[in-house]
């Protein structure tokens, strides 16, 4: 073995507006603003979960320059019919208390916290179409 | 235009994830089409034209997927399961299983073991649902 890779630290999701995806992650999620800047040809927002800035989300707008119009088009389309692939997995100590949370926030539920093999979770959607799945993780064998 | 076509996606959806999440209530189109904000003929025709099938269809096809599941996982009985995943007789559920499956539930748990991998539970239920897209 030659190389070794060492962690993921960003990757991306395709939002339809910014400031929604903030009050989203932000408002209702709890994650923390990494970076917000205007770069002139994209606004590039990042968010992290509490306390781990190692590890960046990328919320990405599509549009021009980087995609035209009509491709831009057909991403939105895709991501509101919850095609574009956007997912996300994210840990927590309490997924029932969690859970409530979100209930309480008006958060769209796919799927009810549940004990599985792996741990506790459910599933939530943002209000893009990514799906988001929050798991309260038993220690792997 | 497109911006209609967006929030009209996303209203689908949102019906389709309460038919993913809550398969097991007695759900109709009247309660789904409220949850879409649109009038009940619109739902079906919308949701066939954003998904490729009919939202009834596409509720067959969840519960039968997950009494798939609770067959291969659960050694709870047939009729059990039947009601369970949201089918009110065991003939309906034995026909439409038979029919979109091609065995009968039985013969399917038989010729069938759980599988192992630790795979979250969200990809297996999303890509297990049996489909007729070919």
């Amino acid at each position: 073995m030659g190389m070794t890779m060492n962690a993921i630290t960003r990757s991306q999701i395709y939002v339809l507006d910014q400031d929604e995806a903030l009050d989203f992650y932000v408002g209702k999620l709890g994650f923390e603003v990494n970076t917000d800047q205007d770069l002139g040809f994209m606004r590039w927002l990042t968010v992290n979960v509490p306390g781990d800035p190692e590890r960046e989300i990328l919320l990405e707008k599509p549009g021009p320059p980087a995609l035209d119009p009509a491709t831009a088009e057909q991403v939105r389309e895709l991501l509101t019919k919850g095609a574009i692939g956007g997912w996300i997995s994210i840990t927590t100590d309490d997924a029932r208390k969690a859970y409530e949370d979100l209930v309480a926030k008006g958060v769209d539920i796919t799927d009810e916290p549940t004990e599985r093999p792996y741990g506790i979770d459910f599933g939530i959607r943002d209000p893009f179409g990514n799906r988001i799945r929050i798991g309260q993780m038993f220690p792997r064998a | 235009m497109s911006r209609a076509v967006e929030e009209s996606n996303r209203a689908m959806l949102r019906a389709r994830d309460a038919m993913d999440r809550a398969y097991a209530e007695p759900l109709d189109i009247p309660a789904l089409a409220r949850i879409a904000l649109v009038s009940e003929a619109h739902f079906i025709r919308t949701f066939r034209a954003t998904f490729g099938e009919t939202p009834h269809r596409y509720l067959q096809r969840r519960r039968v997927e997950r009494a798939m599941s609770m067959l291969i996982e659960s050694d709870r009985d047939v009729t059990d399961i039947c009601f369970a995943v949201g089918f009110s007789s065991l003939g309906s559920f034995s026909r439409t299983f038979r029919q979109i499956v091609g065995e009968s539930p039985s013969d399917f748990r038989r010729r069938r073991s759980a599988a192992a991998a630790n795979v979250p539970s969200c990809f297996t239920k999303a890509w297990t649902r049996p489909s007729s897209f070919g």
